[in-house]
């Protein structure tokens, strides 16, 4: 029994921007294991750990999918529509550089040198630091939605997109000095493993890069 | 003239059955709407929706619905017109009756969002000018009534945009929202409690048999007013609050205060909407009946029938009981982020004007009145996602519903002449 009441109200976008989020945020923290792995040289872990991260890639990708047949042009929406649809694009992207990194890392399966493992560690988590941070920033949205997007819970907000930036800022520096490390030891390294490692420390700054991209969307939708 | 006097009781009880069963579809299916707000924002059971609605519909159908039945009964038509001919007029508003029932069912088997209130007042107007001319429809307040029908959509929307924002600025805007809710919360029950009581005591309390001064209407009112609002601070007070439930999300036990306000105005919109929608089934029934107990003539003035108004609000009880509540689960299920605080601020904007143009005998759209409350909370950015077409959906919905009410009575109307004339 369709009613003319019950047609005002579409899908909420809402909860899915935030249940994709939290898939993305899952598929990069999985980076973790993944390069435990490849510090051992245990390729057939990292190879599992891959796998887990393909499959929430691909999770990610069917509900962003979902957000964008659900919000045709003519949904009135308490935010812009095209600033929706970039953020989830955004979003996206995160998760597809966590696999790209395990793809491009596992293919050529490269070693990441002993005496950098631990500083590469603290950037990896550092730069999931970031995605972690943009995964709360994004899960205030139902809050943001409760206060009409205005008020207090706006201010909240931009100072966590504030806080996104510092850590971005973070891991820019902590690549620049690992990139440095892998400078004085182009010597001793194998050439192409040398253009890998460096691909890979800016792919993994992209994981920040891109979390920071997503906290910017954000604060465009909030000033209106 | 004989006629009326030879086959009255009959006419009188089909009316009656008729005017049955549109109160009976009310029921089934407008009620819904009122009711499906408050059940989708999980303010109420089911049960508890089912058995709110059967109380205020019918109270608000029984003490503030007198006015725009009398809209109905006589405001549209000329009722001199009638004065050699008064079989016609029950022969229309008969027909009318009729053709208002076929195009609602008609239309929602096709779930085309059809208006109850724009069907019938469609086929008076159409019985009327082909039965005994144009120039006998008051065109003025049929202008009137369309004119409101643009409005208090209006209306509504611009008083659910105020009302959301005053409990943004008030409540969630603060340093402790929670604090702030069981403060304010009961100052809106007051608001609503007072506007409601007082149509209904100006309008309606008077075929009740109480007449009460003005000013002893606003005492009324206002002491009416102030036992809600104590009653509303009572309950909040008892209220648990879970601290972790607003770890989730940080308003979950503001939404618990605003779920007890949404209880009672769904009361408000229970009451508001037997207050106008009743008018629509009983109106016809009360001319007719109006007509053939004074023996073919036609008054102005005659108070209704004791009974006419309970019958509608009998008939809208057994259609809520029967169908309406399956009605109403769907709507609840579906209307998913509509959160008390939400809800709460569409339904008082609604039943406030809904109520207003019932103290003003004008007999508008109780559904298209609270989908424009829902855009004005939609414009203060508190709604997820609302679709546009609606607006348009509706207007179709008008521009088809009017005419074809029309068409539908004119025939309707000659097959009961020819019918009647023939015996």
């Amino acid at each position: 029994m369709p009613s003319a009441f019950l047609a005002v109200f579409a899908k909420s976008p809402i909860k899915p921007i935030e249940e994709h989020i939290r898939k993305v945020l899952a598929a990069s923290e999985q980076l973790l294991p993944f390069f435990a792995a490849v510090y051992n040289k245990d390729w057939d872990t990292a190879a599992e750990v891959r796998k887990v991260i393909v499959s929430l890639e691909k999770e990610a990708d069917t509900l962003k999918r979902d957000i964008r047949v659900h919000l045709p042009r003519g949904l009135f929406l308490p935010v812009d529509r095209t600033d929706i649809l970039e953020l989830v694009s955004q979003q996206d992207k995160i998760a597809n550089k966590a696999k790209d990194i395990t793809g491009r890392v596992l293919g050529r399966e490269l070693e990441i040198p002993a005496p950098i493992q631990q500083e590469f560690n603290a950037y990896l988590q550092r730069c999931i630091d970031a995605v972690a941070l943009a995964c709360e920033a994004i899960n205030e949205l139902d809050e943001l939605l409760e206060t009409g997007f205005r008020g207090r819970e706006v201010d909240l907000v931009i100072k966590m997109v504030a806080k996104i930036d510092e850590i971005e800022h973070d891991t820019d520096e902590m690549q620049i000095s690992l990139r440095k490390f892998v400078r004085k030891s182009e010597s001793v390294l194998n050439p192409v493993d040398v253009m890998f490692l460096y691909r890979t420390l800016e792919w993994v700054g992209d994981l920040a890069d891109t979390a920071l991209k997503v906290g910017s969307r954000l604060e465009i939708m909030l000033a209106r | 003239m004989e006629i009326l006097a030879q086959y009255g009781h009959v006419l009188v009880i089909v009316a009656a059955l008729f005017g049955f069963f549109m109160a009976y579809g009310v029921g089934a299916n407008d009620v819904a709407n009122a009711m499906g707000t408050s059940v989708g924002s999980k303010a109420l059971t089911l049960k508890q929706a089912l058995i709110i609605a059967a109380i205020f519909e019918a109270s608000g159908a029984w003490l503030a619905g007198g006015e725009v039945t009398s809209t109905i009964r006589s405001g549209i038509v000329d009722a001199e017109a009638f004065k050699q001919v008064p079989q016609l007029l029950v022969y229309g508003m008969i027909g009318s009756l009729l053709a208002a029932g076929t195009w609602l069912l008609v239309a929602s088997h096709y779930g085309w969002p059809v208006s109850t209130t724009h069907s019938i007042v469609g086929a008076i107007i159409g019985f009327a000018s082909v039965g005994v001319g144009m120039d006998y429809v008051h065109w003025d307040a049929v202008g009137g009534i369309v004119g409101s029908w643009v409005v208090t959509p209006l209306l509504s929307g611009v008083l659910a945009f105020l009302i959301f924002m005053s409990a943004q600025h008030f409540i969630f805007n603060t340093d402790s929202p929670l604090k702030a809710a069981k403060k304010f919360v009961p100052y809106y029950m007051f608001f609503a409690a007072y506007i409601m009581s007082y149509v209904t005591v100006t309008k309606g309390l008077k075929h009740v048999g109480l007449d009460l001064s003005t000013n002893e209407g606003i005492l009324l009112c206002f002491a009416i007013a102030l036992v809600v609002a104590l009653i509303g601070a009572f309950a909040i007070s008892r209220l648990k609050i879970d601290p972790d439930a607003d770890k989730e999300m940080h308003f979950t036990n503001v939404e618990k205060i605003f779920g007890i306000l949404m209880i009672f105005t769904a009361c408000c919109m229970a009451f508001a909407h037997g207050s106008n929608d009743v008018a629509n089934a009983i109106g016809p029934l009360a001319a007719v009946v109006g007509i053939i107990q004074s023996g073919g003539q036609i008054l102005d003035k005659v108070s209704l029938d004791w009974w006419i108004l309970p019958l509608g609000a009998i008939g809208i009880v057994v259609g809520l009981a029967t169908l309406g509540a399956k009605v109403i689960q769907t709507i609840g299920e579906n209307i998913t982020h509509l959160t008390p605080s939400r809800g709460f601020a569409a339904e008082i904007a609604a039943a406030t004007t809904v109520v207003v143009a019932s103290g003003m005998g004008l007999p508008i759209s109780t559904t298209q009145t609270l989908v424009g409350a829902v855009l004005g909370v939609g414009m203060a950015r508190g709604i997820a996602a609302l679709n546009l077409g609606v607006i348009r959906n509706i207007f179709v919905s008008w521009v088809v519903t009017l005419p074809i009410g029309a068409f539908l009575s004119i025939i309707f109307f000659y097959v009961i002449k020819t019918v009647m004339e023939a015996l």
